[in-house]
């Protein structure tokens, strides 16, 4: 039994087969290898069948709105730096409703790991398109099939220039641990794309499209250069799949705050300094 | 005497957007203060960054004074179409002081006192146009006996950023001022009747969003995630100016959302949050408001009221939010809502707001307005007496349970990294533990346990505050930024059977008000908007109406003389006996 194991059973509410059970073992075991304190472990999420995946795992977490993972995974690491933060959520969740908040902290660049399950459909409202559904996909709302171009969340994080940007295969759980591994160590935000099947409501993208779809990047690779990487995110054909971009000594959000510069303490130590308060309000007779 | 014998005078200069009004109020304000006068100042401005026309009223008294009147002692044309709006205004009693070219013709009519003074041309004389301000001030300095050193002072205290060559130009034109005012008066004729205080000279001069400011800090506040709207975004820039001394973290987000949605994530980390918003980022704010409902959260929101509806007037002011603020969120969650009307309460509502939120876990509103924080006046002191020195975080055992039942709905909170329990929050419905659930009795109890906490809240409601006769036959009723009109309304309308009833928290609604309301003969409510919201919540809470409501929406502030008038004409003739019939 790993750290993250509750010593009951407990009641999942994922489909039998689905990719988030590989995802769940693949960050189990990634924490696990990590010896991480489930003290120090704090997961976000929003909401949809990946964002369910901490209820599964026994840390704490903060399961919120809907699209609304990453302000709170910032202001939790902002908040104790001690923490480490994983924001968990779907395509549907990150990409869309939280599309905005996606660039927003990739710009902010906080030192939290975003593992986004990526089932290209949207599964807890029955099938309809994500930001990431492929052309010509039928769905019972996009009835003549998906025309819109799918979001490259790869691509843009690299032209966000993000700090780590790394995609896997919920069906190679070894490689997805050793990625979310590379993900969590790495100082700044982390993008952990992981192409999930969906057993119901994705009949095309599944476990056997997903393989003959994608290729492992080996290691010739350089994930440093953004330009390469680039071309990779944009390739046409197959999926890499590994460590994609990797942008080093980029300051994090933490890094940034004042705050910090002179104490240490996260602000559940602190206090109010009343020799401050009483200078600042002094300070108003003049 | 060049002003009537008054016990105050209310000056009002009228220019253009990027004249630096600004500056001058600042500077005006703090020397008549350090000269021991009491002083007020509010200024109503467009919304745009050149031209239109702004305003700034200041007033200069021997009582305290801190609403914002209609009645023009002194007016200060700055441009061409400085007077196009003051028409209604200006009476012969208002002297007018400035360049000839500002004066509009139609007061020039030997009917208007007219103090002509080429403040331009003196102006260029000393360097240049933008020196027409310091002219300014050294003439109002000299009308208002202000010592010339203690003027020099402030100008060095206010433009020592500008260099020593423009700093010098500003003093020499305010002597210059200082020197043309002596010559505005005839030999012995005195400009002011005002009496100045010695104590007034080390008072607070402070403006709302230093008071909501300060008593954040006050509060403990560590952790501050806004986007900028007018009239909140002073608040943001307080607290930025103290993130290094004071150990706050700021941070201006992408949207309304994600500030809210950090700042519940703060809470959850151990963070004291803060967010300042006005009605349309409220709005966006609003699915966070329910998170922060649905997990128990303490949340901090400042509210600086603007009028709406979507964009409106973006830099004026309007208490149309209250229905707002209490409804807002889906799902049925407990909250408070306080409306500091002072800027001693200001400070204290908003270290009080901490407090709140912080114990009962809930959202809890701070609802300014624009008026509110943009007006300044003097003070003795804020009260430093009961600061936060209370924390309700427990350290977690291995059994921790988040939501655990309790008597009063309040769980014991635990933060992650600091015991041996898990924390888990989540906006599904969830059992004690913070997991999933969909028990119907489970339900029913966690919906329980988030009402309950009304409760208390109720049981710590900061009472009404009256003010006049207990024995009143007559009760007008405020909340917020309005107290100061209905105050100085009441005393021009001089009616001793009247007293005034002030809230500055509106929700929950104290019990005692259906006890005050009873005892009136005639109730009036007064508000700063058109459908008298606190009157509807009043009377929702309570089943008792109101005779007749004082309601203001132009988007200026209300004035004393709004109430004066609204009063004369609801209250009627004054009974012969007065009090409890």
């Amino acid at each position: 039994m790993g750290a993250y194991d509750f010593d009951h059973a407990i009641d999942i509410a994922w489909c039998p087969g689905c990719g988030d059970f590989r995802i769940l073992t693949s960050v189990k075991d990634a924490l696990d290898e990590l010896e991480l304190d489930p003290r120090t472990v704090v997961f976000v999420s929003g909401i949809g069948q990946a964002a369910k995946t901490p209820q599964y795992l026994n840390a704490h977490y903060f399961n919120g709105l809907h699209g609304r993972t990453l302000p709170p995974a910032t202001a939790i690491k902002a908040s104790n730096p001690g923490l480490v933060v994983i924001a968990q959520s779907g395509d549907g969740d990150t990409y869309g409703e939280g599309g905005n908040h996606f660039m927003h902290a990739i710009r902010r660049n906080p030192d939290i790991t975003n593992i986004v399950h990526n089932n290209m459909v949207y599964a807890l409202t029955k099938g309809q398109a994500s930001p990431t559904t492929r052309q010509g996909f039928v769905t019972p709302v996009q009835i003549h099939g998906v025309t819109q171009e799918p979001f490259n969340p790869v691509a843009v994080a690299i032209a966000l220039d993000a700090s780590f940007v790394a995609r896997a295969f919920a069906g190679d759980t070894r490689q997805t641990t050793d990625i979310i591994k590379k993900a969590i160590t790495h100082k700044g935000y982390a993008l952990v794309d992981i192409f999930q099947p969906c057993v119901t409501y994705n009949k095309v993208n599944t476990y056997g499209w997903f393989k003959q779809n994608t290729y492992t990047l080996d290691d010739s690779y350089d994930p440093t250069d953004r330009e390469a990487a680039f071309r990779k995110a944009t390739e046409p054909g197959k999926f890499p799949l590994g460590v994609i971009y990797i942008k080093t000594g980029k300051p994090t959000f933490e890094d940034g705050l004042s705050l910090y510069r002179q104490d240490a303490r996260p602000l559940y130590q602190r206090t109010v300094d009343m020799e401050t308060l009483r200078g600042l309000v002094d300070s108003l007779r003049t | 005497m060049v002003f009537k014998p008054r016990e105050d005078i209310s000056i009002v200069f009228s220019g253009q957007a990027g004249q630096g009004l600004q500056t001058l109020e600042a500077l005006l304000t703090r020397m008549l203060k350090r000269s021991g006068y009491n002083v007020f100042s509010y200024s109503e401005y467009m919304s745009r960054i050149r031209g239109g026309n702004n305003s700034t009223q200041v007033r200069v008294s021997s009582r305290r004074v801190t609403a914002y009147t209609r009645r023009i002692d002194l007016f200060v044309p700055l441009h061409e179409n400085a007077m196009e709006r003051f028409h209604d205004r200006i009476t012969q009693e208002t002297v007018i002081l400035g360049d000839r070219d500002f004066i509009e013709e139609r007061y020039l009519d030997g009917h208007h006192p007219v103090l002509e003074v080429p403040i331009n041309e003196i102006a260029r004389e000393k360097g240049g146009a933008v020196y027409a301000n310091t002219v300014l001030l050294g003439i109002l300095a000299g009308l208002f006996y202000v010592d010339s050193d203690l003027m020099h002072n402030e100008i060095r205290m206010i433009l020592s950023g500008l260099g020593e060559d423009r700093l010098r130009k500003n003093l020499d034109a305010s002597d210059e001022g200082y020197e043309r005012s002596k010559k505005l008066l005839k030999p012995g004729q005195a400009a002011v009747s005002i009496e100045r205080t010695a104590e007034v000279r080390d008072e607070i001069l402070t403006d709302g969003i230093n008071a909501v400011g300060l008593g954040g800090l006050a509060g403990g506040c560590t952790f501050v995630s806004s986007y900028p709207m007018s009239p909140s975004t002073g608040v943001l820039v307080f607290f930025t100016k103290k993130a290094e001394s004071s150990g706050v973290v700021v941070e201006q987000t992408e949207d309304e959302i994600s500030a809210v949605n950090m700042a519940i994530g703060s809470w959850y980390a151990g963070g004291r949050a803060l967010v300042t918003t006005s009605g349309g980022g409220y709005a966006l704010m609003v699915e966070g408001l329910s998170l922060a409902g649905c997990i128990e959260s303490p949340l901090v929101i400042h509210l600086g009221q603007r009028p709406g509806p979507a964009t409106g007037l973006p830099t004026r002011t309007e208490q149309a939010d209250l229905q707002f603020a209490l409804y807002s969120g889906h799902g049925e969650f407990s909250r408070a809502i306080l409306a500091p009307g002072t800027h001693e309460q200001g400070f204290s509502h908003t270290r009080h707001a901490f407090y709140l939120a912080d114990k009962y876990q809930v959202p809890v509103f701070i609802l300014t307005d624009q008026f509110f924080l943009e007006r300044r006046y003097n003070l003795p002191d804020l009260d430093m007496s009961k600061m936060y020195d209370q924390r309700f975080i427990v350290q977690t055992r291995a059994d921790y349970r988040r939501y655990a039942l309790t008597e009063s709905g309040i769980s014991p909170r635990g933060i992650p990294g600091f015991g041996e329990g898990r924390v888990r929050v989540d906006s599904d419905e969830h059992d004690e533990d913070g997991f999933i659930t969909e028990d119907f009795s489970t339900r029913t109890a966690m919906v329980n346990k988030r009402l309950k906490k009304l409760s208390g809240l109720q049981k710590e409601v900061l009472a009404p505050q009256l003010f006049g006769p207990d024995d009143y036959r007559n009760l007008v009723v405020c909340w917020g930024s309005s107290l100061h009109a209905v105050q100085e309304g009441l005393d021009m309308l001089g009616r001793d059977d009247t007293a005034i009833l002030h809230y500055s928290q509106v929700y929950p609604l104290a019990e005692v008000t259906a006890d005050y309301l009873e005892r009136a003969h005639r109730k009036i409510v007064v508000e700063s908007n058109a459908t008298a919201q606190f009157a509807r919540l009043i009377r929702s809470e309570t089943g008792i109406g109101f005779d007749g409501a004082i309601l203001k929406y132009s988007g200026l502030p209300l004035m004393p003389e709004d109430v004066c008038e609204g009063l004369n004409e609801k209250l009627g003739k004054k009974e012969s006996t007065h009090g409890r019939v």
